[in-house]
């Protein structure tokens, strides 16, 4: 276990375009869209027998980029700790894929991409795309990279959401699913958060009904919403310790400006995030994870049933926006499948955010999960 | 395992015996993951474990078993009936808070059910309390009462009583200490009862 971690190191986004018309890509919502571009990363090389690929997937503000650096960026990807030589997953070991979700608006072909039919971006022309897209979509670049089946596919949130998608549509092509922190379907609760960041993005004067591109973009609102996000995705202990009552250190007179760092810093995020995330894309994502319900009418026994891939759920205690007892909905229904599980529930006071910063505890848990699905099958029969 | 091959524990010895090749097993308090992991090499057994400690659980999928983060005294409602060959409680049978319940719905899930505990009426518990007149600490019970795991103290004569009054069929049984097989009075000289049940 003391084995060296290091950095998965330079890297670059690479795109892949399918679907050009005539042959565009079905959607679940009965449009088609195309050409369509998914921007992805690589990460580790692909064995010979093409049986080392993991593909993560990512959360709602998340992108391809998940570990290593990009020339002249200063920060490494949104789970370098977990990607990298000797980490939890460990590139010297496995091939490791990312892909920005269609709909995003990181290099994936999203409401702020050119419409070749107009020559100007989708806006709200951008159809209504769903979890199932996203993973139809990563499944053309699996073919495309020619990779037979996954040795695991794994995510967070947004990101499990996949990969429980991935278990249901496409069972024969993992052999191992981790969906972390994550639901079958969205609660009321989480759907309203979800309304109340998309209400403040429509009530941005600059939002214009979507079509703000080339115009200034409605800023205030994506940050806005942003700020709920944030609140969301942290616990009451979590942010009594990164915050206490501090007050900012250089305190303008009172005129509702921030004055403590908890408002700083929500303030803070927000802004950072209008400058890296299109508003657009914020509306569809939130609206395509609302709509996601893996059930899909079935009795919850019958989800998962006939599901040959081993499976590792886990999900963290102070994690109020997908608590536990939603994994543990996912874990009931594995069971009641026959589908050979393990379910773990890591103490933390993060929060959400606990599946992004709990790395010690996720690497050991998914470095062993990961050893015994591949050596498994690297073991003659 | 790349683990160094230690000597199998007794208890493990006996339930190792009993559990036939390529069944299911249910392990409910599985701890570590050592029974298991001893069923799923030399029996070539298909396991889950049950366990509540999440350093435990990480033990397990260490040692590739599959494990749920559970509490065994609400864990089983969700399986059908006889989904598994053999649940077993080995050692945790007698830290449960219903054990009555939780027997019964092991018996309900699993085709048999293979349950072990320390004997409190093993002759030096009884002497600790005849002659001291304390809460024995022995071997196999081996905790001061204010710091214990065991919420239940019971013997082998009343589990056996308690079999007939509920009407379990008792297929096997072997009565241990830590060095031997105990054949004579057992519930006077044996540390450990382990039971083959079924319904």
């Amino acid at each position: 276990m003391s084995e060296e971690r290091g950095s998965a190191g330079s890297v670059e986004t690479k795109h892949f375009t399918f679907a050009s018309p005539p042959g565009e890509f079905a959607l679940e919502c009965g449009e088609r869209l195309g050409p369509v571009t998914l921007a992805y990363e690589t990460y580790g090389e692909l064995n010979e027998r093409k049986s080392n690929a993991i593909l993560v997937l990512h959360a709602l503000s998340g992108d391809a980029h998940v570990a290593g650096f990009h020339e002249g960026d200063r920060n490494p990807g949104w789970w370098d700790a977990m990607v990298g030589p000797g980490k939890g997953l460990d590139t010297k070991k496995y091939f490791v894929i990312c892909s920005n979700v269609i709909g995003g608006c990181r290099g994936s072909t999203g409401p702020s991409s050119i419409d070749v039919r107009t020559g100007r971006p989708y806006g709200l022309r951008f159809p209504l795309i769903t979890v199932k897209d996203m993973v139809t979509a990563q499944l053309r670049l699996i073919d495309h990279l020619g990779i037979e089946k996954l040795l695991a596919v794994v995510g967070g949130s947004m990101g499990g959401m996949q990969v429980l998608q991935w278990m249901v549509s496409y069972p024969e092509r993992v052999r191992s699913a981790i969906p972390i922190s994550t639901a079958l379907k969205h609660t009321p609760q989480q759907i309203a958060f979800n309304e109340v960041g998309r209400q403040a993005i429509m009530a941005d004067p600059d939002w214009r009904d979507g079509n703000y591109y080339g115009r200034s973009p409605p800023a205030k609102g994506l940050s806005l919403a942003r700020m709920v996000g944030h609140i969301t995705y942290m616990s009451d202990v979590s942010m009594e310790e990164k915050f206490g009552r501090r007050l900012v250190a250089n305190r303008q007179p009172f005129k509702f400006s921030a004055d403590f760092e908890v408002e700083g810093y929500l303030r803070h995020r927000g802004d950072n995030f209008v400058r890296r995330f299109d508003a657009n894309s914020y509306l569809y994502l939130t609206k395509a994870i609302d709509h996601f319900n893996i059930t899909d009418g079935k009795a919850i026994g019958e989800i998962f049933r006939g599901l040959k891939a081993k499976v590792l759920v886990l999900a963290f205690k102070s994690d109020w926006l997908y608590p536990s007892y939603q994994s543990r909905e996912i874990v009931k229904a594995c069971k009641l499948a026959g589908v050979d599980t393990t379910y773990c529930e890591i103490n933390s006071t993060y929060g959400h955010d606990a599946f992004l910063l709990e790395v010690e505890d996720e690497t050991r848990l998914l470095r062993h999960f990961l050893e015994t699905v591949h050596d498994g099958q690297e073991a003659p029969v | 395992m790349k683990d160094e091959q230690r000597p199998i524990r007794p208890d493990h010895r006996v339930i190792l015996q009993w559990v036939e090749g390529r069944s299911s097993v249910l392990d409910l308090g599985c701890g570590e993951g050592e029974l298991l992991s001893i069923l799923a090499q030399q029996k070539q057994v298909r396991g889950q474990g049950i366990e509540i400690d999440e350093r435990a659980i990480s033990k397990c999928v260490a040692s590739g078993l599959s494990v749920f983060q559970e509490d065994i005294d609400t864990g089983l409602a969700e399986y059908p009936d006889k989904s598994f060959d053999y649940v077993i409680l080995n050692q945790s049978f007698q830290q449960v808070r219903r054990p009555d319940f939780v027997l019964r719905e092991a018996l309900r899930v699993g085709k048999k059910c293979i349950v072990s505990f320390p004997n409190f009426a093993y002759y030096a518990a009884r002497l600790q309390m005849l002659l001291g007149g304390k809460v024995p600490v022995t071997r196999a019970l081996p905790y001061e009462w204010y710091d214990t795991p065991n919420l239940h103290f019971l013997s082998i004569s009343d589990f056996i009583e308690y079999c007939a009054k509920r009407g379990f069929t008792i297929e096997g049984t072997s009565f241990i200490t830590k060095e031997k097989e105990v054949r004579v009075f057992p519930n006077l000289f044996a540390e450990i009862g382990i039971f083959l049940l079924s319904m």
